[in-house]
């Protein structure tokens, strides 16, 4: 129900009496029909399944809930988390791994 | 890739029965299916079922992506692939580079610099010469650079329809240096695990002009001869454990294979393994994951720990290798199986790709 | 990509996580519903970074997964017949009819393809007037308006070697489904996001009201799924039951108007069956009568086939989280990746399916000492 991705919008033309439009994801182009959002313009983002728009991508509302998320958790900081000693404990890659990552 | 590369089973001594994942091979499927070719169990279970008993022999049992001969006290290497790829052109190459590439990088693998290739062509009736052409320029420009000659060919037509336009098996010898032994059988726990370079390019470049799938994207595929990579790496310690290139079923495939063969664990890094955005973007459109796609130009290496860093110095200095990168290491725990740590700090197991991947839409 | 890297940030995660692990008290059983959601959870290892108190039921939200059997036989059959080109998602293929699977129809000289888009298959039909082409039209509320545009396009354009093949599923009956199952344990959801998308989440507040659950309708990046994690979680340990959206950026509470009306001409409301579940009443879409010329079924004269799941399977059980995936029977011997018997074995993101995956990781001794993955 469900692999959707968002894009923007490059150009639009009709084609066949249809709305169609390159969207491009992260430099991978793709043709997307555009029916069900006539309105969309060239450079706003919308969520794209199977060739097809299907909502206009809120990039306000994507940048409000991004921030949400970094104020969360401020307080736990400053005691250090159950979470990340959990991840320790898995962690099975020794410092070889650090090395590539120079 | 050799038909023999396609295999996690018949050294029975190390195969971890709750890793097989199919308790009634082949008795469900009484035709051929794309995946019996897509490099995944499907292709192992062909191998192991027809094939192997079919044939028998000793060094048929290796299955490597070479087998290491010994004919009048010469070691050498002995390979062959058969390549049905389209468009017989993409971005980045055609069919021609990857018939000599695929054998020489088979080659690779077990060590060996590929000396001498064969080059079988099928022809469909009724495809344009200059085409054919093309191809066998592509070919010869291909040989050329990774320093092999085309010694013997062959050359049949079938009726229209009943090829792909161009098929090209080819199949290559060369000799394997004293000392050098790359097998899944010396893999032990501790090794380093390294990657020549970004993964996924090959697949994608294939996949974004075909047909039903389309889309643009500015990317090329790595279709290379690993041969002088391979040497460079050689040339620091002969004592590397095993080599694969990364073809069909991607790299999640050869971690696998080299991990049943080997009866050990691999864990890898996922924030480590080089994924291009462009690869990773096509991914995420397509619904596929980069671990499962395929490369031609690219290895995975199995290194001793106290090599490991002059061996990786070494990659980098070679043109093909400037993006090498550690991604994981082999453990005792969970023989047979590859796991991820992901970016996230969870893991995941990655599994064994059943058949060719598929765009999904969930 | 944009709008995608952020939302797989890891140090926001943490955040997030941290969040939720001194949000939480006791145990709670979420389900998320959508197969992309549980893929995600997979791929990125996101249950096992939860506290233990959250446990995540993998829903019946896998499009792929829950088309009936009934209906691959119907495909297999009109994929097999001569002069069709059959068209479908890549993912499509590999889901076993009974005895054989599309691939199995393609090696036998079916003519078989995978598309990306619905109006690929349309332009194959432009291309190929004198073969019938059909579009195998699976999906939740998300696919069903570009098959619908589809179908709308074929008429306008008078392209009548083209049909489609429906077997549409709608989320909100089937939510109610679990719910009203007597030994129900879903103590909130995470709703589709792309569904709501398209729907938007006028349907919900009626289910949350009449079985007290917090509906929260959450996106698909690791951290969305996290947030809509969070805010469940608060609602439960808050004794609320409320419609929720985390996925603001991408989903208002209208959905997408034009493509509601478009899939109220094209479809009327069906009962569905779902694969390894049975019949939902009005769980479904199919043609409405006025395309009736475009529904394969009736082209091909295939409502003749019925075909029953088989007995062995309880993945309908394991769907509503009443029966672990290794509790079956048929788990591991009958059934496995390869040879599954029902909807939750057949895709990676099914619940038996990712179980198995696993469960080969905990039986290896040494990983159970050692990780705490597991």
């Amino acid at each position: 129900m469900c692999l959707a991705v968002p894009g923007r919008v490059l150009d639009i033309e009709e084609r066949d009496g249809t709305r169609m439009a390159h969207v491009d994801f992260g430099g991978v182009v793709k043709e997307v029909c555009l029916e069900y959002l006539p309105d969309l313009q060239v450079g706003e983002y919308a969520i794209v399944h199977v060739g097809f728009a299907l909502q206009r991508l809120d990039e306000e509302s994507a940048k409000q809930t991004l921030e949400l998320f970094a104020t969360l958790g401020m307080l736990q900081e400053e005691f250090g988390d159950p979470w990340e000693l959990a991840a320790e404990v898995g962690a099975t890659l020794p410092p070889a791994g650090e090395e590539a990552r120079k | 890739m050799s038909e023999t590369t396609e295999t996690t089973g018949l050294r029975t001594p190390v195969l971890d029965v709750a890793a097989w994942t199919c308790p009634a091979p082949l008795r469900d499927q009484s035709r051929v299916v794309m995946g019996h070719g897509g490099g995944g169990a499907l292709s192992a279970e062909l191998v192991e079922h027809v094939f192997a008993p079919a044939f028998g022999g000793e060094v048929l049992g290796q299955l490597g992506d070479a087998a290491a001969l010994s004919l009048g006290g010469v070691r050498m290497a002995f390979s062959t692939d058969s390549f049905v790829v389209r468009p017989l052109f993409f971005p980045g190459g055609s069919i021609g580079d990857l018939a000599v590439n695929g054998t020489v990088n088979d080659l690779a693998m077990s060590g060996a610099r590929a000396a001498y290739l064969s080059c079988g062509f099928i022809l469909e009736e009724g495809v344009e010469m200059e085409t054919v052409a093309r191809v066998a320029e592509a070919l010869g420009a291909a040989a050329r650079a990774a320093g092999v000659e085309v010694a013997t060919g062959d050359t049949k037509v079938v009726e229209a329809g009943h090829g792909d336009g161009i098929f090209i098996n080819t199949a290559g010898i060369g000799l394997i240096p004293a000392g050098v032994d790359l097998r899944p059988q010396r893999v032990v726990p501790g090794d380093v695990v390294m990657v020549s370079g970004a993964i996924g390019v090959h697949g994608v470049a294939i996949m974004s002009v075909r047909e039903g799938l389309e889309f643009g994207v500015e990317i090329e595929s790595d279709c290379a001869a690993l041969g002088g990579l391979v040497e460079a790496m050689l040339g620091v310690t002969p004592d590397l454990h095993v080599l694969r290139d990364p073809t069909r079923g991607g790299l999640a495939a050869s971690l696998n294979e080299i991990a049943a063969a080997s009866g050990t664990g691999v864990v890898i890094r996922e924030r480590d393994v080089p994924v291009p955005p462009a690869v990773a973007n096509a991914c995420a459109v397509l619904g596929l994951d980069p671990m499962y796609v395929a490369n031609e130009g690219k290895l995975v290496a199995f290194v001793p720990r106290d090599h490991a860093d002059a061996v990786l110095d070494a990659m980098r200095a070679h043109p093909l290798g400037t993006e090498s990168r550690i991604i994981g290491e082999v453990v005792e725990a969970h023989p047979g199986m590859v796991v991820a740590r992901t970016g996230l700090g969870g893991t995941r197991v990655v599994d064994m790709p059943i058949g060719e991947q598929l765009p999904r839409i969930c | 990509m944009k709008y995608i890297d952020e939302f797989q940030d890891p140090d926001l995660a943490r955040r997030l996580l941290d969040d939720i692990h001194s949000t939480v008290t006791r145990p709670w059983a979420l389900m998320e519903v959508c197969g992309g959601q549980t893929h995600t959870i997979i791929r990125h290892g996101i249950d096992q970074l939860l506290p233990d108190q959250v446990e995540l039921i993998h829903g019946p939200g896998c499009p792929v997964c829950v088309t009936p059997l009934e209906v691959i036989d119907k495909a297999l059959e009109i994929a097999s017949r001569p002069g069709v080109i059959f068209c479908s998602f890549g993912d499509m293929l590999r889901v076993p009819g009974t005895g054989r699977d599309l691939f199995q129809v393609r090696g036998a000289g079916g003519d078989v393809r995978v598309v990306y888009s619905p109006l690929d298959a349309l332009r194959i039909a432009q291309q190929n007037p004198d073969r019938d082409v059909v579009f195998f039209g699976i999906g939740f509320e998300t696919t069903a308006p570009p098959n619908a545009m589809t179908v709308y396009q074929a008429r306008r354009l008078g392209i009548p070697n083209f049909s489609l093949l429906v077997s549409h599923v709608r989320v909100p009956p089937a939510i109610e489904a679990i719910m009203r199952s007597p030994s129900c344990r879903v103590q909130g959801f995470l709703a589709a996001g792309h569904v709501c998308s398209v729907m938007g989440v006028g349907e919900y507040p009626e289910l949350a009201e009449r079985f007290r659950v917090p509906i929260v309708v959450t996106g698909f990046e690791p951290l969305d799924i996290l947030e809509g994690v969070r805010r469940t979680v608060v609602q439960l340990e808050r004794g609320e039951h409320t419609v929720d959206n985390a996925y603001p950026r991408a989903v208002r509470p209208e959905g997408n108007p034009a493509a509601r009306a478009m899939l109220e001409d094209v479809f009327d409301v069906t009962d569905r069956a779902w694969r390894g579940i049975g019949v939902i009443p009005d769980s479904g879409w199919r043609l409405s009568p006025k395309y009736r010329d475009y529904d394969a079924e009736y082209r091909f004269s295939v409502d003749g086939i019925q075909t029953r799941e088989p007995a062995e399977c309880r993945s309908g059980e394991v769907l509503q989280g009443l029966l672990k995936p290794h509790e079956c029977e048929a788990f591991g011997t009958l059934c496995t990746p390869r040879t599954p018997l029902g909807a939750t074995m057949v895709s990676s993101e099914g619940a038996c399916a990712a179980y198995y995956l696993y469960r080969r990781l905990q039986l290896t001794p040494a990983t159970r000492e050692a990780s705490p993955v597991v």
